[in-house]
């Protein structure tokens, strides 16, 4: 395996200061190492990571449109069998690429069991065109096409199950990760990359600027998410959850209040109902994935 | 050897004689013949290339893409709907310079649905930076395959081509044709071999966002290598002939047309016809001529102006429309005879399969010859 102190994501590219999709790439070149190939969809990370003649990838990388970048690998990986080469293949996409708008070619290329990596990170919304929803933003997190308004409370709609509808391809490997645990999430990439088939993993990955909180905070922001079941972090293996990321649960409201898109659920008025139903989200979470921490004697009778 | 055989599987035959190593394509009428040839062609071992059953022909041409940019030769194949689909990825691919080369078996764009033959689709496309073919019969639609990657490929050039053949008319009529050996075509075209690729040993970024700093310049070369592309078809076009004895060196192809007064242009299948009526009206003592373009991108604009120097009235056959302007064609013809005074009138003709016979050919000289154009030829007034 590579050496993970080496960097394969430059700096100085142009993303925000404390950028989740940043880190995550960084993270995902550490596990990947030098012999892959990637391809990017449009979104936030390909416009600050290659602004021509500057570019932050020292892997062979390519872009072509923001809703292709699954069918534009399975040519690679097409191309790199036919030719006899061994490098791997990683898509990247934002929530967007993936959830909504590229979601025929990444069922297509999973169906068809092309050998290559899909990796998405997750800041739960377009973010590159100004944080308007996608399939993957929360329940009543304001967005500026889902605003909070005095008839809104935001984004109508849960947050898409992604990992569950490429499970239902027949996936043979599928992973949830977050920047927030690094170690875990450079594990759950290598071992995607090392399956053989069609792989995700979708990677929790804070933005500061969509979601309204200061660039030092994304890594404790993303540890809350997970801490208060809202997002869990699991692997799948043909199909079946094989492991689960434990927690001693938060109320979310620990995590909601940290975000000026939650900030109508706070202000000018606490709006107890809609809490109470994202609290309700998280206990299902926590149901689904058996993620509660169990002590021995409860906290409390 | 000469084979009565199918306009598909001629194509299909041309395209595995060209080694491509991924195939990428999605079946609609009247292409899937194309399709479904090669298709057995790799399921039987006959052709030694990875052939990707792609969900549609966005991810067709999609992963045509990647494979061109991984270092391999592709193809693709579609019409109509399909291409219209592609749409924003033929601008990408040629952007990227990425020489994919694709047939497109013509047909008409919905609504109202038709499978039909005219030439809207590709049209469409002209400004996406493909170069653009147009074959009159089979022979000619295979050919084209050998001399578009040829051409593609060049280091001088690297642009994606469409090599376009009338849907039906063509794709599923029988025609001798005769087929090129491997060994012919080994010689005439080398393996690809392209001047930057994906590669973990030479990291490279490719499709990079680009501010108005740089964009005008990449859109500038985009468009030099298009007329560069002139010289190299040429070029092509002259070895092609040495080895096979069939004359592709222009652009364009001339037909009676030295003391031509009255001089139809057309692209495609229809020049057939055009030319079989021009005999009559030769035989009649009518100075009637033909200007076959063969190459519609890049416009061959010299040659037009010169082969039209001597033409009384040009007649302009187009089966496409711009609609609310011309016919692509026509428009492109009073562009290369600006100030030149000789007359170019336009005549949409033949849309969505609306046949075309040697009768309507005669009937619209007589129109050119007495100034009457710009119209659409053989409306049928009474269903309006
Ligand atoms: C076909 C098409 N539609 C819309 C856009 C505009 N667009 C570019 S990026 C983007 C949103 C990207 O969202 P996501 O995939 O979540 O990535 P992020 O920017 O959040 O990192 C949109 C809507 C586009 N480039 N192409
Ligand atoms: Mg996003």
């Amino acid at each position: 395996m590579e050496n993970e102190a080496c960097e394969l994501f430059d700096s100085g590219h142009r993303a925000c200061g404390g950028c989740g999709a940043a880190l995550a790439s960084r993270l995902i070149l550490k596990a990947a190492g030098k012999d892959v190939i990637v391809v990017s969809a449009t979104g936030c990370l390909e416009v600050f990571s290659t602004p021509y003649p500057e570019t932050a990838w020292k892997v062979p990388w390519v872009h072509s449109l923001f809703e292709n970048n699954s069918a534009v690998a399975s040519g690679i990986e097409a191309s790199l069998k036919r030719q006899g080469r061994k490098e791997k293949v990683i898509a990247i996409g934002g929530d967007g690429a993936t959830f909504d708008i590229g979601i025929l070619c990444l069922s297509g290329a999973f169906e068809r069991g092309h050998d290559f990596t899909y990796i998405c990170y997750d800041n739960e919304a377009y973010m590159n065109t100004g944080i308007q929803r996608s399939g993957a933003t929360p329940y009543d997190a304001s967005t500026t096409t889902t605003p909070a308004g005095r008839c809104s409370y935001g984004n109508p709609r849960p947050k898409k199950d992604m990992p569950a509808i490429l499970a239902a391809h027949g996936s043979p490997y599928i992973a949830t990760t977050s920047i927030a645990y690094p170690r875990d999430m450079i594990e759950k990439v290598k071992r995607a990359i090392e399956t053989q088939g069609p792989t995700y993993v979708q990677v929790h990955a804070p933005c500061c600027t969509g979601w309204g909180f200061e660039g030092e905070k994304t890594v404790a922001i993303a540890k809350l998410a997970l801490e208060t079941g809202l997002f869990v972090s699991y692997e799948m293996v043909d199909g079946s959850v094989v492991k689960v990321k434990k927690v001693l649960r938060k109320p979310v409201e620990e995590y909601l209040s940290t975000q000026r898109r939650f900030r109508h659920l706070f202000k000018p008025k606490r709006n107890d109902a809609e809490i109470a139903k994202i609290q309700a989200i998280a206990d299902r979470n926590a149901e689904k994935f058996g993620i509660d921490i169990k002590l021995k004697k409860p906290a409390a009778e | 050897m000469m084979e009565i055989t199918e306009g598909s599987h001629a194509v299909a035959h041309a395209v595995k004689l060209c080694r491509p190593q991924v195939i990428a394509a999605y079946p609609i009428t009247p292409q899937t013949h194309i399709v479904e040839a090669l298709a057995g062609m790799a399921a039987d071992g006959e052709i030694d290339c990875e052939y990707i059953t792609v969900e549609s022909e966005f991810s067709a041409l999609s992963a045509c893409l990647g494979a061109s940019a991984a270092g391999s030769r592709v193809y693709s194949a579609t019409t109509s709907q399909g291409l219209a689909l592609m749409f924003e990825v033929c601008f990408n691919v040629a952007g990227l310079r990425l020489p994919v080369v694709m047939t497109i078996a013509n047909r008409a764009l919905g609504a109202p649905l038709s499978i039909w033959n005219d030439q809207q689709d590709s049209i469409s496309l002209r400004d996406s930076g493909w170069l653009q073919f147009y074959a009159e019969d089979n022979q000619e639609a295979a050919d084209l395959h050998y001399l578009a990657y040829r051409v593609a490929e060049d280091h001088r050039v690297l642009l994606p081509a469409f090599v376009c053949f009338d849907g039906f008319v063509l794709s599923h009529t029988y025609e001798p044709v005769n087929v090129a050996s491997q060994e012919e075509i080994d010689r005439f075209l080398p393996p690809f071999q392209p001047p930057q690729r994906l590669d973990s040993k030479d990291p490279i970024s490719m499709g990079m966002y680009a501010t108005p700093e740089y964009y005008m310049e990449f859109r500038y070369e985009t468009d030099a290598a298009m007329h560069r592309a002139n010289a190299v078809i040429q070029e092509a076009g002259m070895a092609f002939d040495e080895i096979f004895g069939r004359n592709y060196c222009g652009l364009t192809e001339s037909y009676r047309l030295d003391d031509a007064e009255t001089v139809f242009i057309a692209m495609g299948s229809i020049c057939g016809t055009v030319k079989d009526a021009i005999d009559q009206m030769r035989d009649e003592g009518e100075k009637v001529g033909l200007l076959r373009i063969r190459c519609f991108r890049p416009f061959p604009l010299e040659e037009v102006r010169a082969a039209l120097r001597n033409a009384a009235v040009v007649a302009v056959l187009d089966r496409n429309i711009s609609l609310g302007s011309r016919g692509a064609v026509v428009l492109e013809v009073r562009d290369a005879l600006y100030g030149s005074g000789v007359k170019v009138l336009g005549y949409i003709i033949g849309l969505g399969g609306r046949d075309v016979t040697k009768a309507d050919i005669r009937k619209v000289a007589q129109l050119a010859k007495s100034g009457e154009g710009d119209l659409f030829y053989g409306l049928r007034r009474e269903v309006l």
